[in-house]
């Protein structure tokens, strides 16, 4: 129920961020709107834990800013290696082992890994990824430890932790 | 000074379009295509800017989430060769017996 | 006090539009050279990586260039939709990108590319 009145919340404030008109009829529609989205979402079966995570968004807000300054240091490396007169790169894979127990917490450590430029997760499997790197001193597994422990802190239930 | 982003943005869209048209692999070619997708967004954006109301922007949210749509299903039809497989989360027999 | 908060908003009011241009401008730099990189690198997997840097720092800029320079707040919210839906997308997709040209057996360059390796001068 609680997810349920998230998604109306969230919907709700999408509409109205989005039209900018407030006329009886315009508003008759967004309702109309709004509440058949509902019902495809109810069909759908996606009105669950993940598909509504408003509970953990006050840590997950804590956690993006860190990874914006992450992603703009990284972008520097990756631009000097687009400049350079002659190409110095050493493409690597790596095998990294992560401590995220939940599903969410698994995607957002690997969406993070595949945000900061000069990382790419190639593959998933159980609690391992393959991870592609432009350079061999930015993809040590002891790299991606503090993205790891912050994913879990921001999206792992208590229980599981 | 937005024209001149405008211009830059479209010299990089057509250096994406030598890749395209190069690109050795088929992946190549769908990576120059996302990006040229990514590029379009911000490309529609500005015009409204340069055009004097930005009015535009619905459309250029829609192109994102189409954009992404895109990629996927050209990605899960040359790995199937077809539209209908469900992409749906493979359940292992072994724990669901449990 | 309320006279120098109202100096401050004519100030803001009058700087806004170069800044935004200007970010803007830088925004279009860097997708430039995204696509540099996208043309020199030597395989599939290092393209993904130069095109990941238009896909952030790229669209960011452009996008809080177009912010600084929103007429009203409308506009406002549908930039930070675009923000939100782009940011969550990208990576995605790039990571769909990756995965499926592994699984179809595409095998990564290994190793020092250019000037590092000494049998490979192009």
């Amino acid at each position: 129920m609680a997810y349920f009145l998230g998604l109306l919340a969230a919907l709700v404030a999408f509409w109205f961020g989005n039209s900018g008109h407030y006329k009886p009829l315009m508003l008759g529609f967004g309702s109309v709107s709004v509440l058949l989205t509902m019902i495809l979402a109810y069909r759908l079966d996606i009105i669950d834990r993940e598909g509504a995570p408003y509970v953990r968004l006050p840590q997950l807000i804590k956690y993006y800013p860190w990874l914006a300054v992450e992603v703009v240091k990284s972008n520097w490396v990756v631009i000097r290696a687009c400049l350079r007169a002659e190409l110095d790169i050493t493409p690597t894979l790596t095998k990294v082992k992560t401590v995220c127990r939940s599903d969410l917490a698994r995607v957002t450590f690997a969406n993070s890994i595949t945000m900061t430029p000069g990382t790419v997760t190639v593959e998933i499997e159980g609690d391992k990824l393959l991870v592609h790197g432009l350079y061999e001193s930015g993809t040590e597994p002891e790299g991606f430890f503090e993205m790891d422990k912050r994913c879990a802190a921001a999206c792992d239930p208590k229980e599981a932790r | 000074m937005t024209a001149a982003a405008l211009i830059a943005i479209l010299i990089g869209m057509g250096l994406l379009l030598v890749r395209a048209l190069l690109g050795p692999t088929l992946y190549d070619r769908i990576l120059a295509v996302n990006a040229i997708g990514t590029k379009t967004v911000l490309v529609i954006g500005l015009l409204g800017y340069v055009m004097g109301r930005p009015d535009f922007l619905d459309i250029a949210m829609i192109y994102t989430l189409i954009n992404f749509v895109t990629t996927i299903a050209i990605l899960k039809f040359f790995r199937y060769r077809s539209f209908q497989v469900p992409l749906a989360r493979r359940i292992d027999p072994a724990k669901e017996a449990e | 006090m309320a006279d120098f908060l109202a100096n401050l908003g004519s100030f803001w009011e009058i700087l806004r539009h170069p800044l935004g241009g200007a970010a803007c401008l830088a925004g279009g730099l860097l997708i430039i050279i995204s696509s540099i990189g996208v043309l020199r690198f030597p395989d599939f997997y290092t393209r993904l990586h130069a095109a990941s840097v238009t896909d952030t720092s790229g669209a960011a800029l452009v996008l809080i260039g177009m912010a600084l320079m929103a007429p009203n707040w409308l506009v406002l919210v549908k930039l930070l939709c675009i923000f939100i839906f782009l940011f969550l997308t990208s990576p995605t997709s790039s990571h769909a990108l990756a995965n499926a040209a592994h699984v179809a057996g595409l095998q990564p360059r290994i190793g020092p590319v250019g000037a590092a390796n000494p049998e490979d001068k192009t």
